[in-house]
């Protein structure tokens, strides 16, 4: 079960940069590519923890700024040479307002 | 007995002859050259390169020393000839040399034409074509004024690289539009304009009524009564046979030496090749005809039969960033037909002239890698009725073949000259490649010489050998930046500079980046290059940057940060301290560090706090420490003459005034300084990026340690007699790593790479690039010392810190 949220517009999001939404589960990122697409993922590398919404973004792809893993925004997959993986978040875009998929996870608290 | 062949000349048609007849008639000849200029044969259609500084005089050479070694050639360096004497066939130079010969080959090029306006023998006056030419127009160093009258081939390859050295120049040319001779107006509109992109004056219909002056240059007046001032002036007007030898000797001479389809002059035992030749009435000026010329004439002298036809020729102009191609004849006239491409946006225009369905002209500007397929179909005289709708298009176009490069250099004939230079084909250079079994491009160079003299065919010779060889071929020779493309750092940072590329898309589209917004690697390098390059010009791309340089602090492994405010020099006082003990308090950080650097961190403070903190650590006067910063970090001082009693000088001080005129500098890797008050070295300054050790009599500089990953003691870099110079030499040599450095190269590094002699010659020995080198740094600090902490404090980038979005946290409480 899970409900649509608008978490903010495009504009919020520099392009090729990215920034959270705090859910009690944890922090999301919220990225915005050169082309506009945008993904959610969770903010958290399965390495050493680091916060991929501080990450340098390139194609549909960040780099961690801990220790450089690359992990494919629209699969969550670590690439190259590194093994691993992060939660996807489905996002939905209309007229340039987010939408993001909130499972029963994430709004917990209740 | 070997015959004796004296060559009077010893430019690019004799060397190329010479290779021909050793090839064909080894042993034949005993062979004597005399030559005007004191050195070897070299490639002077790389001149240009070698005057914009993208190449040196060592990479042209054709010749060495040991080339006429191994051929037994006798090369008089410096030694003019001044007398043929036909009768006795002796020649006779300056210098005294006499040499008698079977036969000759007057070889003597041509000179540049100077207008006789008044001023043109003033100091000042040089021409373009030597390697001493080059000399003296490099002598006047960047910010002179220089005036290039002359706006054909010659003059704008000489203006281009005179700007690209930092000049200001003005281009004048007497007819309405750029190279006439080679060029349609449309097109020379369009290389007017390129050329006044890249800040280049270009005055046409400019009538030069004298040059100005008393002992030397001051200006250039036209006839309309416009006076530009100067301090250069280059003429390249054109050039003329230098036929004056050989007319004194009593050959018949009309424009150039006349001679006949075998090259020889009247006189049966004399033959004259190259520029100063009249062959059917033409003289050449190209490298291409003369290179047809030296095969005939070697074979001639070989005893082979041979005749020189004449040669329909094409033109490239060497200037980096700009591509312009024409060939053949382009006037209109009735019987003639023409088509015309134009895309003004992509300042791409191409225009065939067609008589009888043959093509017979070609211009291209912008875009010329159908150059060669057009020049093919010229000389061939190929019907083109059946490819006439699109045949502007160029090959790829043509019987639906796929619009692949590659693909379009397979379709090739085998006779399809592939370099116009040295007339060679595809089918030589396929033949070498398979029957030679070679594998590079050097192969090629040394097998075919295709590719190997203006260079601008170079990647047509890459494609045949992909062609050829398909994976077998690997041109990697330098180490790229990273998967997005196959350049090198060092070639990446010489075409940001030669074309003019100020932004990272910009790179990415010219230098043909393999991914659409390149990659965590070659981003922050680019950027670092671009805001090295441009100061003032390019906007920094922040999301280009690392984490740390974005936001100002350093990211520490569980994602908080800590924050490093600057203390000059390592000085500090109660209300700086007690500001940081507020600050710590305030925010509850955590931790509390005296660095290394002579300063204290701040560790453990959340982003989102970051704007607070240092709102207040400013509200104390204090700044960014950049201790996150690929720039200048810390200056390390111990407490000098103000307090030691071993101090010689005021090392505090001078490591203040270091920090403070340096501040906010992007170098690229980090740069830590220290200066020590004597040699006792309390600052440990021997192990830092530039360290000064303070002594009685001044300041030694030094410079290339290190003390991290690798050890390494510094190097002495040179003495300072004041404060004054040694802050000049500091600068001088931070603004030369920061144009030479490679991103994340170390000084250390740099400097083993590109050695200390070249680093000497720079900022100590030569004082004028010294202080070109320092004033480009105060330049570029002009929009680099903002506190980056200040400015966000203001608002910018508010979206770093803060989330998008909260969810959860206060409706759960309800």
């Amino acid at each position: 079960m899970s409900d649509w949220i608008e978490i903010g517009t495009i504009d919020a999001i520099p392009r090729r940069g990215s920034r959270c939404v705090n859910t009690p589960a944890g922090k999301i990122a919220v990225f915005r590519t050169q082309e506009d697409q945008v993904f959610a993922i969770e903010n958290r590398c399965p390495h050493k923890h680091g916060p991929l919404s501080e990450g340098i973004v390139h194609g549909a792809s960040v780099t961690c700024p801990l220790h450089n893993w690359v992990f494919d925004l629209t699969t969550g997959q670590a690439l190259g040479a590194d093994e691993g993986q992060v939660k996807t978040y489905p996002i939905d875009l209309v007229d340039g307002r987010i939408f993001m998929a909130f499972t029963a996870d994430l709004v917990a608290a209740e | 007995m070997a015959e004796r062949l004296v060559i009077i000349g010893n430019g690019m048609a004799p060397g190329r002859m010479l290779e021909h007849l050793f090839e064909a008639a080894p042993g034949q000849f005993d062979v004597t050259i005399f030559n005007a200029e004191p050195r070897v044969n070299y490639n002077r259609l790389m001149l240009s390169p070698v005057l914009s500084g993208e190449k040196t005089y060592e990479d042209i050479i054709t010749h060495g020393d040991d080339w006429y070694a191994a051929n037994n050639v006798t090369l008089h360096k410096s030694s003019p000839v001044t007398l043929i004497d036909r009768e006795a066939r002796r020649v006779v130079s300056t210098n005294g040399i006499v040499a008698d010969y079977d036969k000759l080959v007057i070889a003597t090029g041509s000179s540049p034409f100077i207008p006789p306006v008044p001023g043109h023998q003033l100091p000042g006056v040089v021409t373009y074509r030597d390697l001493d030419d080059v000399d003296k127009m490099l002598a006047a160093g960047p910010g002179c004024k220089v005036v290039v009258i002359g706006g054909g081939l010659l003059g704008l390859e000489a203006a281009a690289g005179l700007k690209m050295q930092g000049m200001d120049v003005t281009v004048l040319h007497l007819m309405p539009t750029l190279m006439e001779r080679q060029l349609d107006p449309a097109a020379g509109y369009l290389l007017e304009r390129a050329f006044k992109d890249r800040g280049i004056s270009v005055i046409t219909k400019a009538n030069t009524k004298q040059v100005l002056g008393t002992d030397r240059v001051e200006g250039v007046e036209l006839n309309d009564g416009t006076i530009i001032d100067c301090s250069m002036v280059v003429m390249a007007v054109g050039i003329r046979p230098a036929s004056g030898l050989a007319k004194a000797a009593g050959l018949a001479v009309n424009r150039g030496i006349v001679v006949d389809d075998q090259l020889r002059t009247d006189d049966p035992h004399v033959f004259a090749l190259g520029e100063c030749a009249e062959h059917r009435g033409t003289c050449y000026g190209l490298v291409a005809p003369l290179y047809e010329m030296g095969e005939v004439l070697a074979k001639t002298l070989a005893g082979q039969p041979s005749a020189y036809q004449g040669s329909v020729t094409s033109t490239k102009l060497k200037v980096t960033g700009i591509d312009l191609f024409s060939a053949g004849d382009f006037g209109e006239a009735e019987d003639r037909e023409e088509v015309v491409l134009r895309d003004a946006s992509a300042g791409v225009y191409k225009r065939l002239v067609l008589k009888d369905d043959r093509i017979i002209g070609a211009v291209l500007y912008g875009e010329t890698s159908d150059g060669p397929w057009y020049f093919d179909l010229l000389k061939r005289g190929v019907d083109t009725r059946e490819m006439r709708d699109t045949l502007i298009f160029g090959q790829a176009y043509q019987g639906g073949a796929a619009l692949d490069p590659m693909a379009a250099v397979a379709a090739l004939p085998d006779e399809a000259e592939i370099c116009g230079c040295n007339g060679v084909c595809k089918g030589k250079i396929t033949g070498a490649i398979t029957g030679k079994g070679l594998n590079t491009l050097d192969g090629v160079r040394a097998h075919t010489k295709a590719s190997a003299s203006c260079g601008s065919c170079t990647h047509l010779v890459e494609q045949l050998l992909h062609v050829t060889l398909g994976d077998a071929y690997n041109p990697a020779a330098v180490q790229p930046m990273c998967p997005c493309t196959e350049y090198g750092h060092d070639d990446v940072r010489r075409l940001i500079i030669a074309k003019g590329l100020k932004s990272i898309p910009a790179v990415m589209q010219e230098l043909e980046w393999k991914t659409s917004c390149g990659c965590a690697k070659c981003r922050p390098a680019l950027n670092y290059y671009l805001v090295s390059d441009w100061p003032g010009e390019y906007e920094d791309d922040g999301q280009s940057r690392f984490i740390n340089e974005r936001v100002h602090a350093n990211i520490q492994k569980d994602g908080t940060y800590s924050v490093v405010p600057r203390m000059w020099g390592g000085m500090t006082n109660p209300k700086e301290l007690r500001a940081i003990a507020d600050v710590a308090d305030k925010f509850a950080i955590p931790a509390v560090k005296v660095t290394g650097g002579q300063r204290i961190d701040l560790l453990g403070v959340k982003k989102e706090d970051l704007p607070l903190v240092w709102a207040d650590l400013n509200a104390a006067g204090m700044v960014s420490g950049a201790a996150y910063a690929k720039g200048l970090r810390t200056v390390k001082t111990c407490v000098g003459s103000d307090w030691c009693r071993f101090g010689t000088q005021d090392s505090t001080g001078l490591g203040i005034r270091l920090e403070k005129f340096m501040w906010g500098s992007w170098t690229p890797a980090k740069v830590k300084l220290a200066v020590s008050g004597c040699p006792r070295n309390c600052a440990e300054a021997t192990c830092k990026d530039i360290g000064v050790i303070c002594v009685d009599s001044g300041y030694d500089i030094h410079f290339a340690g290190a003390a991290g990953l690798d050890i390494k003691g510094t190097e002495l870099l040179c003495h300072a007699d004041t404060e004054d110079e040694a802050l000049e030499i500091i600068v001088a040599l931070t603004q030369l790593y920061r144009e030479q450095g490679r991103y994340l190269e170390r000084i250390y590094k740099w400097a083993k790479r590109v050695g200390t002699p070249s680093i000497l010659a720079n900022v100590v020995t030569d004082k004028e690039k010294r202080r070109h080198y320092y004033e480009r740094f105060v330049y570029s600090q002009t929009f680099a010392q903002i506190d980056p902490w200040e400015e966000r404090v203001n608002g910018k980038d508010a979206h770093e810190f803060a989330a998008m979005a909260e969810f959860g946290m206060p409706v759960a409480a309800e």
